[in-house]
């Protein structure tokens, strides 16, 4: 027989003969290094870590606490003696942990929505897509007259039904945001499912679940995760939107957006209380979106 | 060439495969069949190749397809191992699949771009023998992998690190895995280069030689068609024009189709193929949604007259085990190579 | 005779984020007038990227060092508006793909007439009425219908037939034909083939065909080139190199092809490994890896093309292949100081 192996060059060749197993280079690894090759995406990471890490130890960081009033500072600018750092509100409470205070909401809205919104997304879009005719035609026609529904006012029934709480907030945009996740993961399905491999599985006799774990998803995950890393800083506005209407989280505890529309309503005589969330926000939204990019590019094929 | 057994493997029986295309407007529209493959019917026997010609779009791959039932042949029998294959479903055809494997085109397109070497070769194992314990799969692939010419270090690699050759190796090994009785091969060397392509044409034969293998060697290119197979089927619009022997097939065609097709080849010799007088077909491949009445190839044959346009040629057997498809068959008139 | 394009020490160069690929590595040729050259290798050989630099055509991330001269005039570095009156005009480029070599939403005879009010100044019913003798010298039926008809209504073998009309409107002077039959079904390849061969007798144009098709090129041209790695392998009149090879590559090639007319052994001869990768070229000649006459020669020095019968080159370090073993040089190095040519597994 006419076989043959030198793959390379004749060195890697000799290296490989000697017979050890040679680790390859999954596309996963490639697109890691791609991403850690870009110094914007890195930043970002970096930049997002830290916020989360201060959101996170907030009340080791600071000596106040989030709900305290301080009678004596109302509305004061940064102050270094008494530890208001970030100055207080208009309720003489500590400006800095409530900045942080509103981080843990607005990260963990954006983060606990989206990922509900991928399991379903994934979920639901993989199989519609995966057998596609009729059940995919239905299945649509389903996210369709979903999405032709006003968001506000789907929230807005429900504050009025189940009254005001955080987990409404995720409720209603998760159930939101999945339908867009859910037309991405149909539309990479459907061309995923015309690649040769996915016929060989089938005509290997694997069976329908698997093919779709094991084939579909692994190959469709990629843009999904570029577009998770652009939807939560979605998330975290439509929430901020929320919460500057009334409608999202419960005083005293905060969140950017109602931090921000305090301060806004102050914009005159205390701009602190606006400029310190606001700029957590963009800087946290700058961050999610070069992440995102940097996703892009790194899983571009293209590039490879 | 590795002798043939007299036991039957295969029986297609008069195939239909039409796929439904919808025309005209989306209110006023209708389905009108697209008939890619209809009323093939042919044998094929232990340790036999048959090859399959056609131009593109003439159904070469939708009839492979629907002998493996990736797609539902909508009229006709396939008959493998005794068992009808057609009226199967779910895990009783999975079950048929393990002895029936299938070859690609494109190589590096057919595997999975995110899985290893070693586990795409072994998932037909995973299915067919999922009790085998994992150190016994991965030393078959490894030994597999031997075989078929890759190196057995190479299997945590991922395909996009090896070449459309090595690929086709793979795919190959993942065909084989599981010991099948026939191996059903789609262009499997169109895409590759030359000096690639006899390797993969020898490994096949190699393999076939020494498992016993029944191929179905699907090709547009005739020269390695008439290296690899045993048997020859012309087709034309999803129809079967001429079946024989590949001897007969090459040395005295009686279909004009297939002679046209021999006589078009160039053929890599400057006396030859600057002296010769070749056979050109006018025009192109008529659309398989309306084929032309009566003989499918009469819009381009030189021999066509009336009859063939209102009288559907029946195969016929006009030498012993030479079928032909034609009102006016006969040899040709002048040397064709 | 004259020659109409002088390609001195060609060399195209990629820059890519894995480093620099050498796809073309200073090739040297002229096309004469009224010639018709061929240019074959593997996919990768660099035949593509070598004619695209002649005509200023590469790919943003390539550059191209050497000469290359159309009538004395030198292509390389030319301002793309001097370029311009020379593109289409005096040479003129068909390409595989036809779809992309047609705008697609443009009617065929726009397209045609373009060309020429561009290049000649000729307008309206002049343009027209040459357009529609083009279009019956490449034999399209019904050519006066076809004006009206855009690109995407007609077959693949007509668009091909639409290419070749529009390269010859201007009656170039050399015409680059890459791949221009591999996307077609073998019946309307050989309706081109033999359209190709009777244009070639017509008009005076010199032509560049490419491909990878060895029997192609024996049908239509005069002279051959082998390409690989980016090199020329070996040079010659067809039939010097269908019929006497000189260098292993060009002889694998043929030896590994079935043919139609000869029954060969059961095994056919196969060139072992692949080809070879542009980012890492080795030192030395660029077949070493798969030649089964590599010797230490060939690892160190590359070979250049050198004369080896009257009128074909070859860019080997084998006396001949006749007698290879003969070769004084092989003879001379030790066993262990062979290249490790890996070939088989099972022996390993
Ligand atoms: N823009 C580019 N950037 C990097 N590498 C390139 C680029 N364009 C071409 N190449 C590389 O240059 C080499 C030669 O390419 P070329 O298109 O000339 O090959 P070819 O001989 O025409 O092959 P084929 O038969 O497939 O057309 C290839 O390895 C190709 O990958
Ligand atoms: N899924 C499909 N839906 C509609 N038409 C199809 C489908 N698959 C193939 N066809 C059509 O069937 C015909 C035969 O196709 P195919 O078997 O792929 O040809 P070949 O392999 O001989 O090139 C072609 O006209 C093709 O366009
Ligand atoms: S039946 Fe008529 S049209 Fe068909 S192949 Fe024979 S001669 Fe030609
Ligand atoms: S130079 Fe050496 S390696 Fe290259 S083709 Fe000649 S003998 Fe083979
Ligand atoms: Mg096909
Ligand atoms: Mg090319």
């Amino acid at each position: 027989m006419a076989t043959d192996i030198t793959g390379g060059t004749k060195r890697a060749a000799l290296i490989e003969k000697a017979g050890e197993e040679v680790q390859g280079r999954s596309l996963w690894q490639d697109a890691q290094r791609r991403l850690f090759a870009n110094k914007m995406a890195v930043a970002s990471m970096i930049v997002l870590g830290i916020i989360t890490l201060m959101a996170v130890f907030a009340d080791v960081i600071s000596p106040h606490a989030y709900d305290e009033v301080y009678w004596d500072y109302i509305g004061v600018g940064p102050q270094w003696e008494n530890n208001h750092w970030f100055g207080t509100d208009a309720n003489g409470r500590d400006l800095f942990i409530r900045t942080l205070y509103g981080a843990r909401v607005s990260l963990m809205v954006g983060i606990v929505t989206t990922l509900v919104a991928l399991i379903i997304g994934v979920t639901y879009g993989s199989i519609a897509g995966y057998f596609g005719g009729r059940v995919d035609s239905l299945m649509m026609r389903v996210v369709d007259v979903l999405y032709s529904m006003p968001l506000m006012f789907f929230i807005i029934i429900l504050v009025v039904v189940f009254g005001r709480h955080i987990v409404l907030v995720f409720i209603a945009i998760g159930c939101v945001e999945w339908l867009t996740m859910a037309r991405i993961v149909r539309g990479q399905t459907l061309s995923v499912k015309r690649k040769e491999y996915i016929e060989a599985a089938r005509a290997s006799g694997v069976s329908t679940p698997n093919i779709i774990r094991r084939h579909i998803i692994p190959n469709v995950i990629g843009p999904v995760i570029v577009f998770v890393t652009l939807m939560v800083p979605v998330v975290i506005l439509v929430e901020s939107f929320l919460s500057f209407l009334g409608l999202g989280v419960q005083e005293p505890m905060t969140s950017w957006g109602v931090l921000i529309s305090e301060g806004a309503a102050q914009m005159e005589n205390a701009p602190h209380m606006l400029i310190f969330p606001a700029v957590f926000l963009a800087v946290t939204l700058f961050c999610f979106n070069f992440i995102g990019d940097g996703l892009r590019d790194a899983l571009d094929p293209k590039d490879r | 060439m590795p002798p043939v057994e007299n036991a039957e493997l295969l029986r297609v029986q008069d195939l239909k495969v039409h796929f439904p295309i919808r025309t005209g407007g989306i209110v006023f529209g209708q389905y009108t069949p697209l008939k890619a493959v209809d009323g093939v019917s042919f044998s094929l026997k232990a340790g036999e190749t048959l090859g399959i010609v056609g131009e593109s779009g003439c159904g070469k791959s939708t009839l492979g397809r629907g002998i493996l039932q990736l797609i539902k042949p909508t009229d006709g029998k396939v008959v493998f191992l005794g068992n009808e294959m057609t009226s199967m479903a779910g895990e009783q055809l999975r079950a048929q699949r393990q002895h029936m494997q299938i070859v690609f085109q494109d190589p590096l397109a057919s595997l999975n771009p995110r899985m290893t070497v070693g586990d795409i070769i072994a998932e037909p194992l995973t299915v067919f023998f999922p009790k085998m314990s994992v150190a016994e799969r991965k030393a078959k692939v490894k030994a597999l992998m031997a075989k078929v010419g890759l190196l057995p270090q190479m299997i945590n690699r991922y395909p996009h690190e090896f070449s459309g050759g090595q690929c086709q190796r793979i795919g190959i090994a993942r065909a084989m895995i599981v010991d099948p009785k026939m191996v059903i091969c789609d262009e499997p060397v169109s895409a590759l280069d030359v000096s690639i392509q006899a390797q993969i044409v020898n490994l096949l034969m190699d393999l076939q030689q020494e498992f016993g293998l029944s191929l179905l060697f699907i090709s547009h290119d005739l020269s390695v068609v008439r290296h690899v197979s045993h048997r020859v089927m012309v087709l034309y619009l999803g129809k079967v024009m001429e079946i024989a022997s590949r001897d007969s097939i090459y040395a005295e065609p009686l279909h004009p189709y297939t002679q046209a097709l021999i006589s078009a080849v160039p053929i890599p010799d400057p006396d030859l193929e600057k002296n010769k007088q070749r056979i050109v077909l006018g025009g192109d491949l008529p659309s398989p949604m309306n084929p032309p009445s009566g003989c499918v190839f009469r819009t381009r044959c030189p021999r066509a007259t009336d009859i063939c346009a209102q009288v559907v040629p029946k195969l016929e057997e006009k030498a012993p085990g030479h079928q032909v498809a034609c009102h006016h068959w006969g040899p040709p008139a002048q040397a064709l190579v | 005779m004259a020659a109409v394009l002088e390609v001195r020490d060609l060399q195209v160069r990629f820059a890519t984020p894995d480093g620099e690929v050498s796809a073309v590595n200073g090739v040297s040729f002229d096309v004469n007038e009224s010639e018709c050259v061929g240019i074959v290798g593997e996919s990768g050989s660099g035949k593509s990227q070598l004619f695209m630099a002649v005509m200023g055509l590469l790919a943003k991330n390539g550059r191209t060092l050497g000469s290359a001269k159309y009538r004395g005039t030198e292509l390389v570095g030319m301002p793309v508006d001097k370029l311009n009156k020379i593109r289409g005009d005096k040479i003129a480029m068909i390409f595989q793909d036809s779809m992309t070599g047609l705008t697609p939403h443009l009617r065929i005879g726009r397209q045609m007439t373009e060309v020429l009010e561009e290049h000649k100044g000729m307008g309206g019913a002049d343009a027209r009425a040459r357009a529609l003798d083009m279009l019956n010298l490449v034999r399209i039926p019904e050519a006066a219908r076809r004006l009206n008809q855009y690109p995407h209504e007609l077959s693949g073998g007509m668009r091909q037939r639409v290419m070749i009309a529009m390269a010859l409107l201007c009656e170039p002077e050399l015409l680059i034909a890459d791949e221009p039959t591999t996307a077609l079904d073998v019946t309307v390849q050989a309706q081109i083939l033999e359209l190709m061969a009777d244009l070639k007798r017509v008009t005076k144009a010199a032509v560049v065909l490419i491909t990878h098709d060895l029997g192609t090129v024996a049908g239509l041209c005069d002279k051959v080139q082998v390409m690989y790695g980016g090199r020329f392998m070996e040079t010659g009149d067809v039939r010097q190199i269908f019929y006497k090879p000189q260098h292993p590559y060009t002889k694998g090639l043929l030896s590994s092809m079935p043919r139609l007319t000869e029954d060969r052994r059961t095994t056919l001869y196969a060139i072992p490994g692949q080809p070879p990768n542009l980012q890492r070229l080795p030192a030395g000649c660029p077949f070493q890896e798969r030649c089964e006459f590599v010797h230490q020669r060939c690892v160190d020095e590359l070979p250049l093309l050198q004369e080896a019968r009257p009128g074909q080159f070859k860019a080997c370090h084998l006396e001949s292949l006749e007698h290879p073993v003969d070769d004084p040089t092989r003879a001379a190095i030790p066993a262990e100081a062979m290249p490790p040519v890996i070939r088989d597994v099972r022996t390993a």
